[in-house]
């Protein structure tokens, strides 16, 4: 079953400095070719520990959309 | 657990480089390391491995910062990880960076001597004769050593203050190399 809630990414903002992918304990969030930084939905828990470490502050937990 | 990798060791790199810096200006060249590799990934690879996995100054600032709690971990001001102080910074720290070039040429050519002191924060002059002995390289070699050393320095005390202040990799935010590779990394990805 899937989380409840996920990370999501303001790619506008981000700064692609790969800090959440450095902390992210499920490998669930990767810097897309030095653009911004992406989150494999199906693996993020949101945990947001990205969240609580982004320079930019563009990561925010947010409830998944519905499927 | 994730696996360590040899290169999650590499904040010891950053001390080192700045602990040398004390003992003989020389090392200071060491630095075009960390000038010319991220832009090697950026213009042959298209990526920020370097950012995300090789930089030690943003390894040191997630150890001091995270593991040491030296930081507030508060947010970063918005107007900080923003397009126009990004790029602005990048255009001032360059600026900055062609002036220091260009004393290096003043000394190289005869037109200005050898200051053996370092530029903290672009403006106050800390002498740092005892890391020279006058003649053991060519002038501008040594010009080159004591400006490229204080831009580091400088650099390095400004990421720490905004660790401090913010969040750990604050810095990350406009860090001038951050954002000329993530801009070349755009070019180079646009579909």
């Amino acid at each position: 079953m899937l989380s409840k809630r996920l990370a999501a990414v303001d790619k506008t903002r981000c700064v692609a400095c790969g800090v959440c992918e450095n902390i992210c304990p499920l490998g669930a969030i990767k810097v897309h070719r030095g653009c911004y930084a992406a989150v494999e939905t199906g693996r993020c828990v949101g945990c947001g520990k990205c969240a609580k470490l982004c320079p930019g502050g563009c990561i925010e937990v947010k409830a998944r959309p519905e499927a | 657990m994730k696996k360590k990798h040899w290169y999650d060791y590499l904040w010891i790199w950053s001390i080192l480089y700045f602990a040398l810096g004390f003992f003989n200006i020389l090392f200071a060249w060491l630095g075009m390391i960390d000038f010319f590799l991220p832009l090697v990934f950026a213009v042959f690879g298209g990526n920020k491995f370097f950012c995300n996995h090789l930089c030690g100054r943003g390894q040191l600032f997630s150890k001091l910062g995270g593991e040491l709690k030296c930081s507030r971990c508060k947010p970063t001001p918005r107007w900080m990880s923003s397009k126009w102080f990004r790029y602005g910074f990048l255009i001032f720290f360059l600026t900055m960076f062609g002036n220091m070039v260009f004393q290096t040429y003043l000394v190289g050519a005869g037109a200005s001597s050898l200051r053996e002191a370092i530029k903290l924060f672009w403006t106050f002059r800390v002498p740092w004769g005892w890391t020279y002995t006058a003649g053991t390289v060519a002038d501008w070699v040594a010009q080159f050593s004591f400006g490229f050393y204080s831009l580091m320095l400088t650099s390095l005390l400004l990421g720490l203050i905004v660790m401090a202040l913010y969040k750990p990799r604050t810095w990350c935010a406009f860090c001038p190399m951050g954002t000329m590779t993530q801009g070349i990394c755009k070019l180079k990805n646009k579909e």
